[in-house]
């Protein structure tokens, strides 16, 4: 097998970090290979150097034997390079042709639309993308919107294949029929570069694996023949505790019950239908479910950030349905939202400035109107030394501290308050293990206090090792509640799909056993 | 600490930066028709400061600029941009007016007080009703509402006086609004007759009294919190349970009642009625003091005073050496342009180091990605 | 209702939807590729200015609108750059342009040509009669005596539309209006595409100027567009930037200032007929009278770290 793209000592960098560090990489003809790593870990920057979108400070990449240099994607589009972009890179106002052809179109000074649409409808029978050409992108699903993405490459006769993330944003299902084409292409001797951050779907359809951390390749190895838990230890570098100790539950009173609610998410359509569960103090009532299901809209509703339209919510057995979002807050509901740059921080802002954020209305950090500086001073100060965030400087602006410290800022704010219920969701996106760990003790910890947590997490490891109990979330419906300690990654991943295990038969996507070779026992092992 | 000061320093020195070179182009075209720039921005400098008089006229002439300011300035720090203030002022003009020739009976100091609330209340409506309601709930953006209503004000408030039987016109046969009470006219700033010929008023400690109400209300309310992390980041703001839409109306809105103020101290201190010429432009330059003085109050103080001398100056400057008043704008526009334009030294700093890099050695490309 | 029979009233509507359509047309061809263009006012100015003077200077009106068609592209091209390649805020760059505009043209007016003026001997573009078209009954009153400009505005409005929607380089201008990033990875070049926009504009906008100098009148006045840039800036919004759109909702302003003409204020004060294009922008902006969004990336400079 030869090699088609060859990547040698790659090296960028950024101002404070070193994105690549030497990087290397060897894609074979008619391979499906995949790009494995946290994130963070260098995936999205090395596919950007390969796309022209980055150049390099160092190092060399060569197609096909040859040495290239693409200044830009236009040289990696015209040396075959096609690349699906995580976050996809249409124009919804735009139609499929329109999108498809864009930068090579038919036609000399006019433009030959009849002609764009022949094609992109030859193309995806070709391909067995199926999709109208003439419909605006904006009206097209996520899995759709990603087909043309597929379509866009084929059009430039792209000779590979890159998808970054391709599975973040789609169900189950539509995960499926993108498998159903890359296999198709792998048939066709087109290579597949395939980055992601999730181990099973890179069992699931890849032929050899690439691991990076931190910036650096750690290793390439086939798929064949190598363990889950190798390759977990391969991304993480060290053993991955997967089930966190802690201590037996000591559950106490309901404090949040959500009572058949329904919530309306910002396009005005229900995202959340009729879901029920209760919190109890002392305990980690965790949601899973694919990104999408409605699960954030749930918590956004309880922090009265999202316009419930039926059901009620009580907390403390207090009707708080239609409650303000900042009396919330002052009756003891924090919450950490996913996204810590966009909602949990004005990143302008000092660390004062930030910490009494959700604060500022009460004493002793305002009275009758007026700030008291010296006052939020005084208790930031106190949360930087209690939360060991870094540096230690109140007068520093959030934007200018690393992932982990700004989140370790937020939870400062939100746990300083001394709440009684505290919603976490996804607190350790994009964080290094190190921060992880820290911010999952102190969950922990304050589990163990007898707070009630609400912790939403994309990451199911994340929610099986920290919850008591586990409501599994799917298409805005709370399908069931189930024991954490107990709970298999089997059953959760049926039920997040929106299947109960006892209705039918499994769909075996994304699931543990449905990609797992019998000749490796010891993963199953690991993993529980 | 080195941050702070950093930043200090950067917000102070874009704008002088912007302003010398400026002042240098401006140079390039006096001495390219013929004059000696050093004798035609001495006049400039004279007309504007060189005397008791020349100097009240150009504190006269930064009033309302100080004053609109101070409003696009808590707008933009919102995140909200007022560029309609010209309208708001004239409306708040058009309001304490009305309010100056009624009610005669009241006593000065409250009738003064009516007048100049009327005006601020008149603004701010203007300002925060419709453009404020529609950018909190429809999205529709400000530039293009506070824009088309400024252009409604103006006129709304030429209908009320150029019909003959409009609500405001004077009886007779030039198109003007009855004149304000006595009563309502402002005291000159201080008992000397120069100060009074340039009608300088007290208009003008009411003015910086309101630069350091806005910087109290910016720095040290709750208000001004508010409006500062909505200016950042709304959704964060909203996440902090702040009212967004309300703050927004509330910001735009009270952008005009520093516009309505302003209209109002003009009509009181300098104007006394309404004529039928509607090209004051104090509502477009004190957009661009509020820029050159990256919205810090009291750095609008020093920016309205600059602005208003270049306008005094250049009357001189034309008298004086000939060289059409005009200038200042055209200094102006400059001055905004390279304000805005605040990256070209990096990217100049930048082209040269390539240029250098470039010349230095045969391997030129390598020098070129890496810088 | 008998003043809806008068010629007057319908050639003034088209007359004075040229210096609106033409700005506004630009505006639409600056907004399409994302940068957003308030600086209208100042390039007519601009092009006014340079049209009177060099048809003036060379005798030739051609010549002269030639001239305002290169000062509008040249001041459209230091603004792109800024815009563009300095990622200067766009709507106080066009603030800049606007009263750099009046300054300059008034001061080049003062010093070049006293305070006179312009020569009245200033050549002027000349009036078309094309009789097949003033002949037709409703038709030939809009077409009474207009300058040749009127003509050229109409298949402006015409060939933009042509371009936007029906050329390759009108897609790919569009699509860095909505989507630069997307654009860019496809391999086009945004800030090529962002230049020829916003120059493109400059060139029309100029010649909107020069119709007000040089096409209904021979001579240049200080501040002469006296606010149209902002009334096109409206009929660009109004007209969802699109050029139909933009030329339908220039043509309602004008019938608006048009009406007030030929009434003189007997029947609706004059003031209040004039807020009708800025009452309609603000109507149209809250979703009253029809919806209208901007492109996507409209305002939003592109860069990216390479």
């Amino acid at each position: 097998m030869d090699a088609f793209l060859e990547v040698a000592g790659l090296t960028k960098a950024f101002p404070g970090v070193i994105a690549n560090d030497h990087v290397d990489l060897t894609l074979r003809q008619g391979e499906v290979h995949a790009i494995l790593g946290e994130n963070g870990a260098g995936k999205s920057t090395l596919m950007k150097l390969i796309y022209g979108l980055y150049q390099p400070d160092s190092g060399e990449i060569r197609l096909e034997g040859k040495p290239v240099h693409f200044n830009s994607p236009r040289d990696a589009i015209r040396a075959g390079i096609g690349m699906v972009h995580q976050h996809f890179m249409l124009i919804p106002a735009l139609t499929v042709a329109d999108n498809v052809v864009l930068g090579d179109e038919p036609g000399g000074f006019r433009y030959d639309r009849k002609e764009a649409i022949r094609r992109v409808r030859a193309l995806s029978e070709q391909y067995r993308l199926t999709v109208d050409p003439t419909v605006k992108i904006g009206s097209l699903t996520v899995g759709l919107q990603q087909r043309v993405e597929i379509l866009k490459a084929f059009y430039r006769e792209a000779k590979l294949l890159i998808l970054d993330e391709p599975t973040a944003l789609l169900t189950p299902q539509e995960t499926e029929e993108l498998f159903v084409v890359v296999r198709h292409l792998k048939d066709q001797g087109i290579p597949v570069l395939f980055i992601s951050h999730k181990l099973d779907e890179v069992r699931d359809i890849a032929d050899r694996v690439t691991v990076m951390r931190a910036g650096k390749t750690v290793g390439s190895v086939q798929v064949k023949g190598t363990t889950s838990q190798e390759l977990a230890n391969l991304m993480v570098g060290r053993d991955v505790v997967l089930r966190i100790d802690k201590q037996p539950l000591n559950a106490g009173a309901s404090v949040l019950d959500v009572e058949n609610v329904s919530v309306q998410g910002h396009d005005k359509h229900e995202r959340v239908k009729g879901v029920s569960f209760s919190v109890r103090a002392g305990e980690i009532f965790g949601i899973a479910g694919i990104d999408g299901n409605g699960q954030f809209e749930l918590v956004d509703a309880i922090a009265g950030l999202a316009k419930v339209v039926g059901g009620t919510v009580r907390f403390n057995g207090q009707d708080i349905t239609r409650l303000s979002p900042a009396k919330r807050t002052q009756s003891g509901i924090a919450y950490v939202p996913q996204d810590r740059q966009a909602d949990g921080l004005v990143l302008d802002f000092d660390l004062v400035e930030n910490t009494i954020l959700r604060d500022f209305r009460r004493k002793p950090f305002s009275s009758g109107g007026w700030l008291r500086a010296s006052a939020a001073r005084v208790y930031a100060e106190s949360l930087i030394k209690r939360f060991d965030v870094r540096p230690p400087n109140a007068s520093r602006k959030a934007g200018e501290l690393s992932g982990g410290n700004q989140q370790k800022v937020i939870l400062a704010r939100e746990v300083g308050r001394n709440p009684s219920l505290l919603i976490v969701a996804q607190p350790t996106r994009g964080l290094d293990v190190g921060a992880i760990e820290g911010i999952h003790r102190e969950l922990l910890k304050l589990r163990d206090s007898g707070k009630a947590i609400i912790l939403v997490s994309l990451e199911l490891d994340e929610i099986m090792s920290l919850s008591d109990r586990i409501g599994v979330i799917h298409d805005g419906q709370l399908l069931e509640i189930v024991d954490g300690p107990s709970a298999t990654r089997e059953q959760l991943g049926l039920l997040m799909t929106g299947i109960h295990p006892e209705d039918g038969m499994p769909l075996a996507v994304g699931t543990e056993t449905s990609s797992s070779a019998p000749s490796s026992p010891k993963e199953t092992g690991g993993q529980s | 600490m080195n941050n702070v000061w950093r930043s200090a320093l950067r917000g102070i020195g874009t704008p002088i930066v912007a302003s010398a070179i400026a002042i240098v182009i401006g140079g390039i075209i006096v001495s390219l028709i013929g004059y000696n720039p050093l004798t035609v921005y001495g006049s400039l400098i004279t007309g504007a400061f060189g005397t008791l008089f020349n100097l009240s006229s150009t504190l006269t002439g930064a009033v309302p600029l100080l004053v609109i300011g101070l409003g696009i300035a808590i707008a933009f720090r919102a995140g909200l941009f007022n560029i309609g203030a010209e309208g708001q002022y004239w409306v708040g003009a058009m309001a304490s007016v009305w309010v100056g020739y009624h009610f005669n009976q009241l006593p000065s100091v409250l009738h003064i007080i009516l007048a100049l609330i009327a005006g601020m209340i008149a603004g701010g409506l203007w300002g925060g009703v419709i453009p404020g309601l529609t950018k909190a709930y429809v999205g529709a953006h400000e530039v293009i509402t506070t824009m088309m209503m400024s252009y409604i004000g103006i006129f709304l408030v030429e209908y009320m006086i150029e019909e003959p039987n409009a609500p405001m016109r004077l009886k007779g046969y030039i198109p003007e609004s009855p004149a304000i009470a006595n009563n309502t006219h402002l005291l000159p700033a201080l008992p000397i007759t120069a100060v009074k010929q340039a009608q300088l008023s007290v208009s003008i400690y009411i003015a910086i009294a309101a630069a350091i109400v806005a910087w109290l209300l910016l720095k040290k309310t709750t208000f001004g919190f508010q409006i500062r992390s909505i200016g950042f980041n709304q959704r964060a703001s909203r996440y902090a349970g702040m009212r967004v839409p309300l703050y927004t109306i509330l910001a735009l809105g009270i952008s005009g009642v520093f516009a309505g103020l302003a209209g109002g101290l003009q009509m009181l201190g300098v104007e006394y009625q309404l004529n039928d010429s509607f090209t004051s432009q104090y509502g477009y330059t004190a957009i661009v003091v509020a820029l050159l003085a990256r919205n810090n109050p009291f750095g609008v103080i020093l920016a309205a005073i600059f602005f208003s001398a270049l306008n005094t100056g250049g009357q001189n400057m034309q008298q004086v050496s000939g060289v059409p008043s005009s200038l200042t704008d055209v200094l102006t526009g400059l001055i905004i342009f390279f304000v805005a334009a605040e990256r070209l030294i990096p990217v100049f700093i930048g082209w040269v180091r390539r240029r250098r890099s470039q010349g230095r050695a045969h391997d030129a490309q390598e020098g070129g990605t890496l810088a | 209702m008998s003043f809806l029979a008068s010629p007057q009233l319908w050639a003034g509507t088209l007359s004075l939807a040229v210096p609106l359509a033409l700005p506004a047309l630009g505006g639409t061809f600056s907004e399409r590729t994302g940068v957003v263009n308030i600086a209208m006012e100042g390039i007519m100015l601009i092009g006014a200015f340079f049209a009177a003077a060099c048809s003036h200077w060379t005798g030739s009106a051609w010549l002269g609108l030639l001239a305002a068609m290169v000062a509008g592209a040249l001041i459209a091209w230091v603004f792109a750059w800024a815009a563009i390649r300095l990622a200067a805020d766009q709507v106080v760059l066009g603030m800049a342009i606007n009263i750099f505009g009046a300054g300059i043209t008034a001061f080049l007016l003062n010093t070049i040509f006293g305070y006179n003026g312009t020569p009245t001997s200033t050549p002027s573009l000349p009036n078309i009669t094309i009789p097949a078209i003033a002949n037709v009954p409703v038709l030939g009153w809009f077409f009474h005596q207009q300058s040749v400009l009127v003509y050229v505005m109409l298949a402006l409005v015409i060939a933009a539309h042509y371009f936007l929607f029906h050329t390759r380089l009108g897609l790919r201008m569009r699509a860095v209006g909505e989507n630069p990033l997307a654009a860019d990875t496809l391999g086009l070049n945004v800030w090529r595409l962002r230049y020829t926009g916003v120059i493109i504009g400059g060139v029309l906008s100029a010649i909107g100027g020069a119709y007000l100098s040089i096409g209904i009148l021979n001579s240049f006045d200080v501040n002469m567009t006296n606010g149209r840039g902002y009334i096109a800036l409206a009929a660009m919004i109004f007209g969802k930037w699109t050029p139909y759109g933009a030329f339908g909702a220039a043509m309602l302003f004008a019938f608006a200032t048009s009406l007030a003409d030929v009434l003189q204020g007997n029947v609706i004060p004059t003031d209040l007929l004039s807020m009708l294009p800025y009452a309609l922008t603000v109507l149209a902006l809250a979703g009253l009278v029809g919806r209208s969004t901007a492109p996507a990336a409209d305002g939003i400079p592109y860069t990216l770290e390479r």
